[in-house]
Parts: structure tokens; sequence; C-alpha cells
């Protein structure tokens, strides 16, 4: 089963790395963007599945991981459409004199 | 650990792998930004659903159970508002 | 099969790292850089180190990161005005050169690895029961070691005062950063009114957890920190201008409570630092309490940056 588990780990961990190599070649920087939202999807399940039975801690850390990748995602995101000056729904960046 | 929990578990498994592969071939073949933007985050997160799904019979207790099911949500949440956020970015630079 | 894993998680990382290093655009190094501390974290946890994971995750992959595409944007107009410097021949290869014998040098001091591991872990978990906590990081951080974490909440505060002295002048003592005005039916703004209160219990969660397990007011400042930055971000609050008194008091307030503790114990327990018996499990708890806020308060400010702005009533 553990090793079950392993191989499914090093399964996700593959995609994650085959994924990465396409998104950060990716033509425009929005797609490089997306790096930091797959690795908070892969990066938890291999995170879950190698860890989840060897270190006990392992589900505090991938909530952290979890809240950290989407916090990360949506301050990427939101900083390139602010220095920007395009209008995202949402936030309209603003500067006192 | 009972049989069928780990049958059960093993199915969980594989599927959120298969779902996992299935995003990956779409970031991989996908023609454009939206699209791979959707690959990205429909089906990753769809797999990491069924990954928790699958370890949650093998949790130590019930509070980590109910963080498992948190982090899957979380992710969700996530998935979803950097998605439309992330839309909104591609077009808005496209266009 | 483990090392399988390993392996493949190792050579991702190097593969990640090198992308960063190579490659000529900023923006697409500061993601490589933020892939790869959220991959470190995976890394930390297969080498059986949920602390340093935790720390991975919250600094190295998120603050770091959202701090260095900050640099970024900011760079951009002078970057595009003014040209890349390309340094000559000579020095790229003495660079190489220098590069070449660090990575020789840790391959050597990898490679001469005794087992068992040289350290003071035996003793650490000899010693622990007199600290009353269950986690032997937070015993080393806070008991064994803790003048290293005195400092270093210390070099925080001079890395706060650096970067406040890059304000202009006429902004002195106002807001740092910039003003967001959000929609407030907007979808950013949704995203923080949902993320925010569940980050602020994980935060709080992580730090309480840090006692007995893996945790402690580090991470759990970090996670607070990153909430406000993303409430910061959508608009639904600003960052306070630097002259008010309960920020400063909010900063520093932390700092002196670990000294003033740390002269007690030089006054009873004969000591800088020491902790009189039976009083050290309520006294490392009072030093975390102490130091979370000014922790997240610090945090928040050098991610945020410099005064830009007047402060206003």
């Amino acid at each position: 089963m553990s090793d079950f588990l392993l191989a499914a780990a090093f399964f996700v961990v593959a995609m994650v790395a085959l994924g990465l190599l396409r998104i950060l070649r990716g033509p425009t920087e929005v797609d490089r963007m997306m790096a930091a939202q797959l690795l908070g999807s892969g990066g938890i399940a291999a995170l879950l599945l190698a860890g989840a039975s060897r270190v006990p801690a392992t589900v505090d850390v991938a909530l952290t991981l979890a809240l950290l990748a989407a916090f990360v995602s949506i301050a990427l995101v939101t900083s390139a459409a602010t220095s920007e000056r395009s209008d995202v729904a949402g936030c309209e960046a603003e500067e006192e004199p | 650990m009972s049989f069928v929990l780990e049958i059960f578990s093993i199915i969980a498994v594989s599927a959120g792998a298969f779902f996992f592969l299935a995003g990956t071939v779409g970031l991989l073949r996908f023609p454009d930004t939206l699209s791979r933007l959707h690959a990205l985050t429909k089906a990753d997160n769809l797999g990491l659903g069924l990954v928790v799904l699958g370890l949650l019979p093998r949790a130590d207790s019930l509070s980590a159970a109910l963080k498992l099911i948190c982090i899957w949500l979380l992710a969700l949440f996530a998935g979803a508002i950097v998605s439309q956020l992330t839309a909104q970015l591609a077009s808005a630079r496209r266009g | 099969m483990i090392q399988i894993v390993n392996c493949s998680v190792a050579l991702l990382v190097l593969l990640l790292a090198i992308f960063t290093t190579v490659t000529r655009k900023v923006f697409a190094a500061s993601f490589g850089f933020i892939a790869y501390g959220l991959l470190l974290t995976l890394v930390w946890v297969q080498l059986g180190a949920p602390d340093v994971a935790l720390t991975e995750a919250a600094i190295g992959g998120g603050l770091t990161g959202v701090l260095l595409v900050g640099s970024a944007s900011r760079l951009r107009q002078s970057e595009a005005d003014g040209g890349v410097e390309r340094p000559g021949l000579p020095a790229r290869w003495i660079a190489a050169v220098a590069a070449a014998i660090v990575a020789a040098a840790l391959a050597l001091c990898v490679l001469a690895w005794t087992e068992p591991a040289p350290g003071l872990a035996p003793q650490t978990a000899a010693s622990m029961g007199a600290t009353g906590v269950g986690n032997p990081i937070t015993a080393v951080l806070l008991a064994f070691r803790a003048l290293d974490t005195l400092l270093e909440a210390i070099v925080l505060l001079f890395a706060i005062v650096g970067v406040w002295s890059l304000a202009p002048d006429r902004a002195w003592g106002g807001r740092p950063g910039r003003a967001y005005r959000s929609d407030p039916e907007g979808l950013l703004a949704y995203a923080a009114r949902v993320l925010a209160p569940i980050g602020i219990v994980v935060g709080i969660y992580i730090f309480w957890v840090g006692a007995d397990h893996p945790g402690g007011k580090f991470q759990g400042a970090t996670i607070l920190a990153a909430m406000w930055l993303l409430l910061w971000r959508a608009g639904l609050t600003d960052a306070p201008p630097i002259n008010r008194r309960w920020l400063r008091l909010t900063l520093v307030g932390g700092p002196i409570v670990f000294v003033v503790i740390g002269f007690l114990g030089a006054a009873t327990a004969g000591a800088f630092l020491a902790y009189p018996d039976g009083y050290a499990k309520p006294l490392i708890l009072a030093i975390e309490w102490a130091l979370l806020p000014s922790l997240a308060l610090t945090l928040f400010l050098l991610v945020v940056g410099a005064p830009q702005r007047l402060a206003t009533g």
C-alpha cells in the first residue's frame, strides 16, 4: 500500500515536472504565473501521497502550502494587473499624491 | 486497515493520478493560455480531490481527515478565483 | 520506491534552479523561484523536517516570492530604459571558477559525511523534559538557543528600519505602499473576504500547535502577514501610517519582552535567557505570544515597503 502511494507520488511529481516544463516556457507572462497554481494543486497531492504516512505533520504543511500557494497566485495575478493599469474586476489601483 | 478500504484508496488515488495526467496533457497540448488555464485549474484540482478522497481512510484521526477535506476545499476555491483573475488578465492583455 | 520519489523531486528542484538562474527574463526567474520555494517544501518533508517545510512554504515560497515580483515590476521601467549591463568575459570566467570551487567544496563535504551525523540531537532529546515543550525545534529555538532567536527578531527590526529609510522625505511617517481601492462586489474582494478568516484561523492554529508539534510563532506570523497582505491588495484595509505609536510599540514589543525575560533570567537563574526551574514553559509561551504580533506586523511592513504617501490624520 505504501509502495503504491509512493509510486503515485512519483507519478504526480513527474506530471508537475512536465507541466512546469511547459508553463515556464510559455510564450506569455500569464502562462508563467500559473506555475504557482500548478504547484498549489500538484505539489500538495505529491506532498500528501509521499509524506502522509511517514511524517504525521504533513497535513499541517499541506494546509499551509495550500493557503500560501493561493495567496501567491492571487498576489501575482493582481500585481501584474495593476502594474499594467488594466481593469481587473475587484481591484482598481489608485495612487494618492 | 480493512481490505475494502484499501481497494477504495487505491481506486481513488489512481483516478486522481489519471486526472493529473489529463490536466498535464491539456497543459502540454492546448493551443492558448486560456485553455491551458482551464486544464490546470479544473483537472488538477479534481485530481487533488480524488487523491484526498483516497487518503481519507488512512487519516490518523478525525481532525486530520477534516484537515484533508479543508485542504481540498481551499485548493478548489483558490483554483476558481485564480482562474477567473488570470483569465481576465490574459484577455485584457490580448485584446 | 521512496528513493525514486526523492531522486525525482531532487532532480526537479535542480532543473527549476537551473531554469531560474539561466533565464533572461526577470519575471520568469521570479516565478521559477516561487515554484522552487513551494517545491522545496516537499523536499523538507521528505527529509523529515516539517517545521522547516512550514517555514519554507510560508516565507520562501510565499512572502519572498511576492517581494521579488514586486521588486521586478518596479525595476521593469528602469530595465527597459537603461538596457542590461553585461559583465566582461574575464569577470564571467572568475565568477565561473569561484562558483565551481564552492560547488566542489560542497560536494566534498557531502561525500565526507560520517555516520552517525555529528550534532547535539541526543543531548537535546535528553534535556527536553526540563523545557516542558514537546516539539524539539521549539525547545532549541526558545530554550537552548534562545539568544539566536532574539537576535533574529532584532535583525528583522533593522530590516524594517532599512526599508523605511528608502522613503522620500515628504512621505516620512506616512502610509507605506500604495492604496488599493476595491470594488466591493468584485472577485478579489470576495476572495480576500473568504480566504482571510480561514488564513487567520490556520495561522493561529499553526502558532498554537507549535509547542508540541511542528509549527510555531514564525510560521504562524508569516501566515497572518500573508492574509493581511491579501486584504491590503484587495483594498479592504490599508497599511497603517508608520508614525502611529501603536504600530511602533507593536514592532518593538516582542523583542522587548524577549530581552526583559532574558534579564530576568540573568537575575534569577544565573545567565541571560536562562529560565528558572519550573518556569520554562510559561516563559516560553510568554515570549511566543509577545513575538507573534510583532513578527506578523514586521513581515507585513517588509513586504509592503517604504512609506510613499503622506500620513493623514
